[in-house]
């Protein structure tokens, strides 16, 4: 009987009334069930209640499969619970990795429509004071009382400080949480916090503001060779090792690709490394035929892979800082990179913008942001903190990039282009448009560079000079380049174009660091001049 | 019994319809005579060489070459009314005439044409470019810096008093020309004259 009620109760007694006793499990003989299976029908069906009571009538009770037996619902539940159980162990619970100045965190993705989603209020809580309220079909989310923002459930519309977007997907509110598909963060986000967003969508990691950690990877010595790692911020991997590779995992260090994923260094013994993301983090695997050991220096700024003998079984020397459980928001540690940064990069177009059609497979705003990472390298390996505006496939306005280059008070911004026209490479500076209209203390937005021109043709002078130092082709002129014209400091753009024919010499990472290692020493040597008060 | 006024009204229109329908057959047939291009795509898409058939003057075009990323200054006799603002649109589609030809050095797409140009006072010039122009030029900082300064500079060395331009696209703002150049703002003729200088090639 108790297993008629969990048989009734799971659903599962049609199922089972469906199947014949079979004689081993102590049922009925065969060809009894055989005419009992004949008759059974399906649950609740109205005509059941007749045929049972033949059935009845005839001494083969359907109870006669169910009641007798609780083997055999044992042996179809099982393999169910089994196969349940073996399916929730396989899928890993995805959670979305935030980066940001105030707190790293992680938080759980669900799966709506197959599309990804997060809860709003649960990102944006670390960051600030967030206050959510639902009143019928809209639910208003304020942050630090002074953003507010509303989202109709079911619908694509918002409205955030009275200007309406859209988002890729539905908004869903679920038991108070509002959620939000991942993919809408790159675009929703900026209009809370003021300030660039990145997301990557494929490895659920989101970085706010400019809170990426770079690395460099490059060898050392000859006999053996080591593997010198330089990161930009310390870091604390977990590493592992397998046969014919080490690897180091990152779950809470906002690290980013480098310009090409896969580094290969032409040695024998560590060939090469490859960078990658999943499920919120990041990890760097080095390839070697032989055992390799990490140790880690400065701080946790350097890692050295280097190959171990046979009987070396210490393998890592890791900092003690714990990793940071998932779903708890943590304190970020000090950053060695000062909120006042010195440089903006501007990786020109994202998004929709696509920029010049390079070739049918490339595009200039994926140039433009493997030129970003590789000059921020260049600058943060002189020392000079950058602020990167644009690190992924996101859309930012002319002016959004305006503003956010003045609101943080640089000493230059630089945006840059590319090209598949010419050769070498061209720097821009402001052409200024006709009059501005400056009223007292305020600036016209559209001549807004008035002020700083001749710092900035300076500054594109110098960068020409070391570029002429290093024979690569140059010109320096004017462009009616927005948002040159806007910016209230020291702007320049670099348009690069390849040396030759080879197009795809614009996406070789040695031409793009020869380009972008001139800049850097030219923005370097002229540090002083650049920063200096005004 | 119909009345009599209105058995004569209605036959008065029954009249007029049949009229209206045999002129109305009688164009058709006209209209189906004109002789139409077998393929309209394939219709000729160039800018017109300039209408004015009258004396020709002297006028200095300012010709942007690829190759270099220059900007030359080239003579041509043109047909040149004498209205300011005919001269203007005489001047552009001279230069855009160039432009189209398939050995141009800085080559527009096909159908790119300048819709008309005006001189308001006091030294205001408005370009306005056709969609054709915008939508199927090549995108790159310097190749649209080419097309812009030409234009200008053309119209400035040209028509005298000229001092800030205003680009539109089919009579409307437009952001950028093909992502790069500015369309949002008045062009300082100063300004790009300078520019002009900085794209002369180098001897």
């Amino acid at each position: 009987m108790r297993w008629n009620k969990i048989l009734r109760s799971s659903g599962l007694q049609r199922f089972v009334r469906r199947i014949p006793c079979r004689p081993w499990l102590g049922g009925p003989s065969k060809n009894a069930l055989h005419e009992g299976a004949l008759r059974i029908v399906p649950w609740k069906s109205g005509a059941s209640a007749p045929r049972k009571a033949s059935r009845i009538r005839r001494g083969f009770s359907p109870r006669g499969c169910i009641h007798r037996p609780p083997a055999r619902a044992l042996l179809i539940c099982f393999p169910i619970l089994l196969a349940a159980i073996l399916l929730l162990a396989a899928a890993p619970d995805k959670h979305l990795s935030v980066y940001s100045t105030a707190a790293n965190y992680s938080l759980p993705v669900v799966q709506r429509d197959r599309r990804d989603y997060v809860g709003l209020l649960e990102v944006l809580e670390p960051l600030g004071k967030v206050t959510a309220k639902f009143d019928g079909q809209r639910w208003r989310l304020r942050y630090n009382n002074r953003v507010e923002g509303d989202f109709f459930v079911g619908k694509t519309r918002i409205r955030v400080q009275g200007h309406d977007a859209e988002l890729p997907a539905r908004f869903l509110l679920e038991n108070g949480r509002g959620l939000v598909p991942i993919s809408s963060l790159a675009s929703l986000l900026p209009r809370f916090l003021g300030g660039p967003v990145t997301v990557h969508e494929d490895s659920d990691r989101l970085f706010i503001g400019s809170i990426a950690t770079h690395f460099t990877a490059s060898l050392a010595g000859d006999n053996p060779p080591k593997l010198v790692f330089h990161f930009t911020t310390p870091v604390n991997p977990s590493v592992s090792t397998e046969p014919g590779a080490l690897r180091m995992t990152f779950s809470r260090e906002p690290l980013v690709a480098p310009a090409l994923p896969t580094l290969t260094f032409g040695s024998k013994v560590i060939p090469s490394a490859t960078y990658a993301e999943t499920n919120g983090g990041a990890a760097i695997t080095v390839s070697s035929p032989v055992p390799l050991i990490a140790s880690f220096s400065a701080d946790g700024r350097t890692v050295t892979i280097s190959p171990t003998s046979p009987a070396t079984t210490q393998t890592v020397v890791a900092p003690p800082t714990p990793p940071a459980p998932a779903g708890i928001a943590v304190a970020a540690g000090p950053s060695p990179i000062s909120h006042r940064y010195f440089a903006v990069i501007d990786a020109s177009h994202g998004g929709d913008d696509r920029g010049e059609t390079l070739s049918p497979t490339l595009f200039e705003k994926d140039v433009t942001v493997a030129l970003a990472r590789s000059l921020r390298q260049e600058l943060e390996s002189r020392g000079i903190t950058v602020l990167d505006l644009r690190d992924s496939d996101a859309t930012l306005s002319l002016d959004q990039r305006a503003y956010l280059t003045n609101t943080n008070r640089v000493a230059v911004y630089i945006a840059l282009h590319a090209t598949a026209s010419g050769h070498g490479v061209r720097l821009y500076t402001a052409l200024m448009p006709y009059g501005g209209d400056d009223r007292g203390p305020f600036h016209s937005w559209t001549t807004s560079q008035q002020a700083f021109l001749t710092l900035s043709q300076s500054a594109a002078a110098d960068i020409a000079n070391e570029f002429q130092k290093r024979q690569i082709p140059v010109r320096a002129l004017t462009a009616p380049l927005r948002p040159l014209n806007n910016v209230t400091t020291a702007a320049l753009a670099v348009e690069v174009a390849p040396q030759g024919s080879d197009l795809m010499q614009l996406t070789a990472p040695d031409y793009q660091q020869l380009v972008t290692s001139a800049v850097a020493t030219a923005i370097a040597a002229d540090r002083d001049r650049l920063g200096a008060p005004r | 019994m119909i009345p009599r006024h209105l058995l004569f009204g209605v036959s008065v229109l029954l009249v007029a319809v049949l009229g209206m329908s045999l002129y109305a057959w009688h164009m058709r047939g006209r209209v189906a005579a004109i002789p139409r291009p077998s393929n309209p795509s394939a219709a000729d898409t160039r800018a017109l060489a300039p209408t004015f058939t009258g004396p020709t003057e002297r006028a200095t075009l300012f010709v942007a070459f690829d190759e270099d990323g220059s900007l030359r200054p080239r003579s041509a006799q043109i047909p040149l009314p004498s209205g300011r603002q005919q001269r203007a649109e005489e001047l552009l589609s001279a230069l855009l005439t160039i432009y189209l030809d398939k050995t141009s050095p800085h080559t527009l797409a096909s159908g790119a044409d300048v819709r008309s140009v005006f001189l308001v006072d006091p030294g205001v010039a408005v370009i306005d470019l056709n969609s054709a122009f915008a939508d199927g030029h090549r995108s790159g900082v310097l190749v649209e810096d080419l097309t812009i300064t030409s234009l200008i500079h053309t119209l400035s060395a040209n028509i005298p008093g000229v001092l800030k331009v205003k680009i539109l696209v089919d009579g409307k703002e437009r952001e950028t020309l093909a992502g790069h150049a500015d369309l949002t703002g008045f062009y300082d003729v100063t300004a790009v004259n300078q520019l002009s200088t900085q794209l002369q090639p180098v001897q």
